[in-house]
């Protein structure tokens, strides 16, 4: 195994634990920690394959995730704010009210 | 040397973002977070594309999460996800959890032969001079449109706020 199927394959690994984290933790701000984890499995996979083909798309396509993921977060951070104000609690069971 | 530092950061990566499903404190998966995305900072680093090892540190351990142990302070208390970590799903997910990574590794296989040397360091194209004479040249407009879509996060997240302090 060489270098870049290692890293496809550390990708692969860090997206699997990060969706675990999704599915099985129940605090709020862990499992949006999970979804960062996700998304810097995601990265990763751009970022070796951008170093394996000495191509600027893929490094790129890297800042444009790092925007998409700042504006998720700032977005994410005031929602969560606002759920617990209204519950007081970031326990995920007790926001099943809402829809979607 | 390269590939056994490569080889050295992604274990430690892996190590730290399982502590970040493991640890029951908030405020500790944080941490354990900032140390997995310093993790990845090296591996880029060892890729020789520093331009995104810095994007790494600047961008996720300088602002998103400060923003996040900051939103921890502000909210933590110690509520029932406290006490109880895991949702129901836990097993089931944990049993899936092979198959998962089994199918993404015979994704990545390939053929011998096929594969490609990584970079080693020092590829010219991923210097800042090149990277940001490039990245300007090719794609301007769509930096254009970033600054437009964090212009809109910042204003979405501020409405939130407002309407949730009314409602």
């Amino acid at each position: 195994m060489d270098s870049s199927q290692l890293l496809l394959a550390l990708a692969g690994l860090l997206f699997a634990m990060g969706l675990l984290g999704v599915a099985v933790r129940r605090n709020l701000l862990v499992v949006l920690m999970c979804m960062e984890i996700l998304v810097n499995a995601v990265v990763l996979s751009f970022v070796s394959s951008a170093a394996r083909t000495q191509t600027l798309s893929g490094v790129a396509m890297t800042f444009f995730v790092y925007v998409a993921a700042s504006c998720e977060i700032a977005l994410a951070m005031a929602i969560v704010v606002l759920l617990v104000k209204r519950r007081g609690s970031l326990d995920l069971s007790s926001h099943r009210h809402l829809k979607g | 040397m390269g590939g056994l530092m490569i080889v050295f950061f992604s274990v430690l990566a892996v190590l730290f973002a399982g502590l970040v499903i493991a640890l029951r404190q908030p405020m500790r998966s944080a941490l354990a977070l900032v140390a997995h995305m310093v993790c990845l900072s090296a591996i880029y680093a060892c890729l020789g594309v520093h331009v995104v090892a810095v994007f790494q540190l600047l961008i996720y351990v300088g602002a998103v999460m400060v923003f996040m142990v900051y939103t921890i302070m502000l909210l933590d208390d110690r509520d029932d996800s406290f006490r109880q970590r895991f949702s129901g799903s836990f097993l089931p997910a944990l049993a899936i959890l092979p198959l998962l990574v089994g199918g993404v590794w015979q994704l990545t296989e390939r053929p011998a032969g096929a594969t490609l040397p990584v970079a080693a360091a020092g590829g010219s194209l991923f210097t800042f001079a090149s990277f940001a004479g490039e990245f300007m040249k090719r794609y301007w407009f769509h930096f254009e449109l970033a600054t437009v879509l964090l212009l809109v996060g910042l204003i979405a997240a501020w409405t939130a706020v407002r309407e949730g302090n009314h409602g």
